[in-house]
């Protein structure tokens, strides 16, 4: 058979793409579904465990920062109780106040001041000149004068800096008066600034009308929307801490975490990038995408691979199936010719006797003397002695056919292997005189019988004798048949004068199915039954070639001692 | 020869029997032929005969059993079995079965004659 790969037909072509195919959906759903479900999983908690954690976080914040802011009203507000307008518009007195508050709270209380029903500050204690300050036009004035204390947005006020005021309002002799303090806006910022998560996690707050109350970490305008003007949607906001997530102008998602602050005048926020925040989910995320694609490739890498093995394994398989069909087609073909072949043989037998018989019948009467001075007296005789022995050739030949159409009997029998040659090379001259190859037995006569099937070592021969005329058929040659003895075994050999056998294909020619000849001509069985046969008998063939010079075929059948001598 | 040999050939071939009934007649014999297995018991049932030359395939009987029905009628007398070579076997078993011998055809008439030599001398 020949060794080089043809393309596929298409029905293997598909066959192949159809087994990959499938064994690429049936390994990848499971992944899919699997991986799929592992994520989707992972997903949720993580994202429930970073909400939480976030949640967490604000809310701790909103309780420090509200607690500051009552706090420090706490403060004023007992001041402005305590002490009392008296005391405090007494100038001298309202710095140590501020500074017995400075010592407690660290900067945190920036100056103090005590403004009249006019809005006229009429004492002040602080690092600003601002004694005379009128505050009639400010927002936290009129506030204060409408409810009992204040805590104003962030401003720039007259000092130009920012900062927001805590005022209580309080009576004297019916005149209200109101106790004020800046609270310092760094030791004020410094609360929501601490809040830091991830690279990209900050926090900051926002007033009604949008502005901020801290300074943000990164500059930026507030967006628009819930965030910016929370106050617009507020019914989206609840009392405790709203969590969302939105794409913002700028393209990137964002968690927006937020909290009502200071009886929901402030809005805390705290802003981190969806990416930031989930970034450890993104590892995993492009962890798992890298592994279901390298096992994808792998997957389909592998289900090619094997698909292409297993259809080159159907093929041979299919391959094999075809020849031994072609062969039990050509044996069934065989045997009805060879069944044809011996009644003809045995037909024709008849007639040809009669022949003979009428030849011998008109020898009979030549004998009598009528005809005993005929001058072609001679020739009649000689043609019907030439009929005579047409006619015995003929019961050759038939008889030839008749053992060769013999149905192959596995019987031993004991038989000498010297006839048995000479009756398959008798058999084989006709065809090897066409092929111009002459076949010479060279036979040691002392050789012992063997106990054989006759048919067997037939074929055998048979096949040895036709393949060295068919290697030979188109420059002639010799085929030597020789048989000698060594020691406990009788050794054949079939020589010929042939092309020889490429050594490639050397360690092959006993398998079956494996052929040179051309499509049609060949079964590739012939020498492995040969190979069968002889092995089974105990004995061993092997075959040695030399290219252009000719190819031997040895057969060694051992001698059972009984035979010996 | 004083005494010829009567002898019984049997063969569905008529041209095979005709011939070789001549031949052998002019060897001193004397042939009656039987065309078929029947013909060929009746005759025998009717005469004696020193041999039988036997066909081993006939169109209504095979040699063998024709072979073993004379054998019991006339169980001293010899028969040589005829055969195409494809029944070589059945020949070998005719032989078994209590033939003298057998012949292949188409076979030499000198052979036949001193087979029948023999088979009578033995007999005798």
């Amino acid at each position: 058979m020949s060794k080089t790969k043809l393309p596929l037909s298409p029905y293997y072509r598909s066959l192949t793409l159809n087994m990959t195919v499938a064994i690429i959906v049936v390994s990848f759903i499971p992944v899919f579904l699997v991986g799929s479900t592992i994520y989707y999983n992972f997903y949720a908690s993580y994202r429930e465990k970073v909400y939480a954690h976030l949640e967490e976080l604000v809310e701790k914040h909103r309780q420090q920062i509200d607690a500051f802011l009552v706090d420090k009203l706490a403060d004023i507000r007992f001041l402005s109780r305590n002490l009392g307008y008296a005391n405090l518009s007494d100038e001298a007195f309202l710095q140590s106040t501020l500074a017995s508050l400075q010592r407690n709270y660290r900067p945190v209380f920036v100056d103090l001041g005590v403004v009249n029903g006019a809005g006229q500050q009429v004492a002040y204690a602080g690092p600003f000149k601002l004694t005379e300050a009128v505050y009639t036009e400010t927002d936290w004035f009129q506030q204060a004068m409408n409810k009992e204390y204040v805590i104003s947005d962030v401003f720039l006020g007259l000092r130009r800096l920012p900062h927001f005021i805590i005022a209580v309002k309080n009576t004297i002799n019916g005149e209200p008066w109101i106790l004020r303090a800046t609270i310092d806006f760094v030791a004020f910022n410094d609360l929501v600034e601490n809040i830091r998560v991830g690279e990209t996690g900050f926090a900051y707050i926002l007033n009604r009308r949008g502005e901020f109350q801290t300074k943000p970490l990164i500059d930026f305008v507030p967006s628009e929307g819930c965030y910016g003007h929370f106050f617009d949607c507020e019914k989206e906001l609840n009392d405790g801490v709203t969590i969302a997530e939105r794409e913002d102008d700028d393209g990137k998602e964002n968690i927006y975490v937020t909290a009502l602050l200071k009886d929901k005048d402030w809005l805390l926020v705290y802003r981190q990038e969806s990416a930031d925040a989930f970034s450890d989910l993104r590892r995993a995320q492009f962890i798992s995408v890298v592994i279901f694609i390298v096992g994808g490739v792998s997957i389909i890498i592998m289900a090619s691979m094997l698909s292409i093995r297993q259809v080159g394994r159907i093929k041979e398989a299919d391959r094999a199936k075809e020849l031994m069909n072609e062969q039990v087609i050509e044996t069934g073909k065989l045997a009805s010719i060879g069944e044809l072949a011996a009644g003809i043989a045995h037909e024709i037998n008849n007639p040809v006797a009669i022949m003979v018989e009428e030849a011998g019948w008109i020898q009979d009467l030549l004998e009598e003397e009528d005809f005993a001075r005929s001058e072609n007296l001679d020739e009649f005789e000689r043609a019907l002695k030439q009929i005579n022995t047409q006619g015995k050739r003929c019961k050759e030949i038939t008889h030839k056919l008749l053992s060769f159409a013999r149905k192959t009997d596995a019987r031993l029998q004991e038989f000498s292997i010297n006839d048995l040659i000479e009756e398959v090379v008798s058999l084989s001259e006709q065809r090897a005189k066409y092929a111009k190859v002459i076949i010479t037995p060279q036979l040691d006569a002392s050789l012992p019988s063997i106990q054989a099937s006759p048919s067997e070592m037939q074929q055998v021969f048979l096949n040895l004798i036709n393949n060295a005329v068919d290697a030979m058929e188109r420059q002639g040659g010799e085929i030597v048949v020789a048989s000698r003895r060594e020691k406990n075994q009788l050794v054949i050999e079939v020589r010929d004068t042939g092309p020889g056998i490429p050594p490639a294909n050397i360690d092959r020619i006993f398998d079956p199915f494996y052929t040179t000849k051309p499509v049609g001509k060949g079964t590739g069985l012939g020498l492995s039954i040969c190979y069968g046969i002889i092995k089974k008998m105990g004995g061993d063939i092997s075959v040695d070639s030399t290219m252009d010079e000719g190819t031997t075929f040895v057969i060694k059948i051992p001698v059972r001692e009984e035979h010996v001598g | 020869m004083p005494n010829s040999v009567k002898l019984l050939l049997v063969d569905d071939e008529v041209g095979f029997v005709d011939v070789l009934s001549k031949r052998l007649s002019k060897r001193n014999m004397v042939v009656t032929a039987a065309y078929s297995g029947t013909e060929a018991i009746q005759t025998l049932r009717k005469q004696d005969f020193d041999v039988a030359v036997l066909d081993l395939k006939l169109e209504d009987m095979d040699g063998i059993e024709i072979l073993k029905i004379f054998k019991k009628l006339v169980p001293t007398m010899p028969v040589i079995m005829l055969t195409g070579h494809g029944s070589e076997q059945a020949a070998r078993e005719g032989v078994a079965s209590g033939a003298f011998d057998y012949l292949t055809k188409p076979s030499d008439l000198e052979d036949l004659v001193a087979k029948i030599m023999q088979a009578v001398k033995r007999e005798k």
